[in-house]
């Protein structure tokens, strides 16, 4: 765990068009596994190789929930500890195979101030070697400025 | 669209109709060591899940729990539907009916996730949902299927709405996939063997090592002459005729690049030298010791071609 107090982005300090730091992610076949347990997803396809290659597939592969959850660490880990997500949307391209490096990339599309919220929209990607695994929009409400 | 397609597309369409509510309730409250155990396999550092002290200094107020966990919550896991879920489960019925049509596989393809506050450690949730779309059957790079979406908001025991979401998957008939063997494994090579390897592949012939000296053929290739020890050598191309002399198949341990049982041949070629090679649609049962073999030049991938051979005409 962090030792660390981890610091907080401020709605007053983004713009549009400012990038997050990117983050590459190893995909191992613990992360699959472990990800899909911690999200409760038994689906074959996501711990049993032999079954995924009968179902088509070349290995075991990430599930949606993870792919999710890992857009909103994403989010998060730049946003924050005060940041609270408002949505996820996200869509699922090409498969997360074991062996594979998901590299994670976003950019601030927009941000607005309502009804007492400071929203920041953001435009979230993550690359593997196939192709575009998710895309998909986030909305962060984000501190005003630190205190 | 086929009649019998129409059918299944309108009884597919029936359970949109419906538009039967489904219940599922959760089988643990929102709890501290679930919440864990996703951040850590998340990899997500967030304090504000795991870390109570620094949570209740934050405008969380408290520990909450990742709202991209919501979907965890209530899902069914190893032992079925949690006790207080709906025996309507419209998502079920049409799933079933895609099973029993061969659409046995299914991939999640889009996920909306709207979060109208934190969750909690202690707070019970449920969700409830409705099919909201099948489309008509699409052809993907998985397979043919259905895509289907379904509505879900999930909300507290005392009926608050804490989140909205909206899930489509696509259910679908697995295209099939031949297994790809991995390549052979190349040949050592060597100034000596070079020649054999290149006249395979380069030339599309079979040659065999002549001592230039006293013309005695020789194989496998080698620097000297075993005959007149001369270091020159030229070649000769081989005719592609000969007779098994040998066999051996090959059981334990399988290299993955290989179909099993392998058998092997040593052919003694009609110009007088014997090499080892694989055989085509032969297997051990089909084979005498002397029977006439014909050379076939088999090119396996970009780099490698090898000599084998098949029942001579």
């Amino acid at each position: 765990m962090n030792t660390q107090t981890p610091s907080n982005t401020y709605f007053d300090e983004i713009s549009v068009g400012d990038k997050l730091p990117p983050l590459e992610i190893d995909i191992t076949p613990t992360l699959i596994v472990s990800t899909a347990i911690a999200s409760r997803d038994y689906q074959d396809v996501h711990h049993d190789k032999t079954r995924a290659q009968e179902l088509g597939s070349p290995d075991i592969f990430m599930n949606i929930l993870t792919s999710n959850g890992l857009v909103g660490r994403y989010v998060t880990d730049w946003a924050g500890p005060e940041a609270i997500l408002l949505s996820v949307k996200i869509r699922l391209g090409a498969p997360n195979y074991p062996g594979d490096t998901m590299v994670m990339s976003g950019e601030v599309t927009g941000k607005r101030e309502e009804q007492g919220k400071y929203i920041v929209d953001l435009a979230v990607a993550g690359k593997n070697k196939l192709g575009v695994h998710v895309s998909g929009t986030v909305e962060v409400d984000l501190l005003k400025a630190a205190s | 669209m086929s009649d019998e397609q129409a059918e299944f597309k309108a009884k597919m369409q029936s359970y949109v109709d419906r538009g039967d509510e489904g219940i599922k309730t959760s089988w643990d409250d929102v709890n501290r060591p679930m919440i864990r155990h996703w951040a850590q396999a998340m990899g997500d550092n967030n304090p504000i899940y795991t870390d109570a002290e620094f949570a209740a200094g934050t405008r969380h107020g408290g520990l909450v729990a990742p709202p991209t966990m919501i979907q965890a919550w209530t899902m069914k896991g190893l032992d079925g539907q949690a006790p207080g879920s709906s025996t309507i489960d419209p998502m079920a019925e049409a799933s079933e009916l895609m099973v029993a049509a061969g659409y046995v596989a299914v991939v999640a393809t889009n996920c909306e996730q709207r979060y109208l506050r934190y969750v909690k450690p202690g707070e019970k949730l449920h969700h409830r949902y409705r099919l909201e779309s099948i489309s008509d059957e699409k052809k993907t790079g998985l397979g043919t299927g259905y895509f289907m979406t379904q509505l879900l908001e999930y909300c507290t025991e005392e009926g608050e709405k804490v989140a909205e979401m909206r899930f489509t998957i696509l259910r679908y008939k697995p295209g099939k996939r031949e297994p790809k063997r991995p390549p052979r494994a190349r040949p050592g090579m060597t100034r000596d063997t070079e020649f054999f390897w290149q006249g395979l592949h380069e030339q599309n012939k079979l040659l065999i090592q002549r001592c230039a000296s006293c013309k005695t053929l020789r194989h496998p290739p080698a620097p000297m002459c075993p005959s007149c020890r001369s270091l020159e050598h030229d070649t000769v191309e081989a005719s592609g005729r000969g007779t098994l002399y040998s066999h051996v198949t090959m059981h334990y341990p399988p290299l993955p690049a290989f179909e099993y049982p392998n058998t092997i041949a040593l052919v003694e070629l009609e110009e007088g030298t014997r090499l080892l090679a694989g055989l085509i649609d032969l297997s051990a049962e089909d084979l005498e010791i002397g029977m006439p073999l014909q050379l076939e030049i088999v090119r396996c991938d970009d780099e490698l071609t090898v000599p084998m051979f098949r029942r001579a005409q």
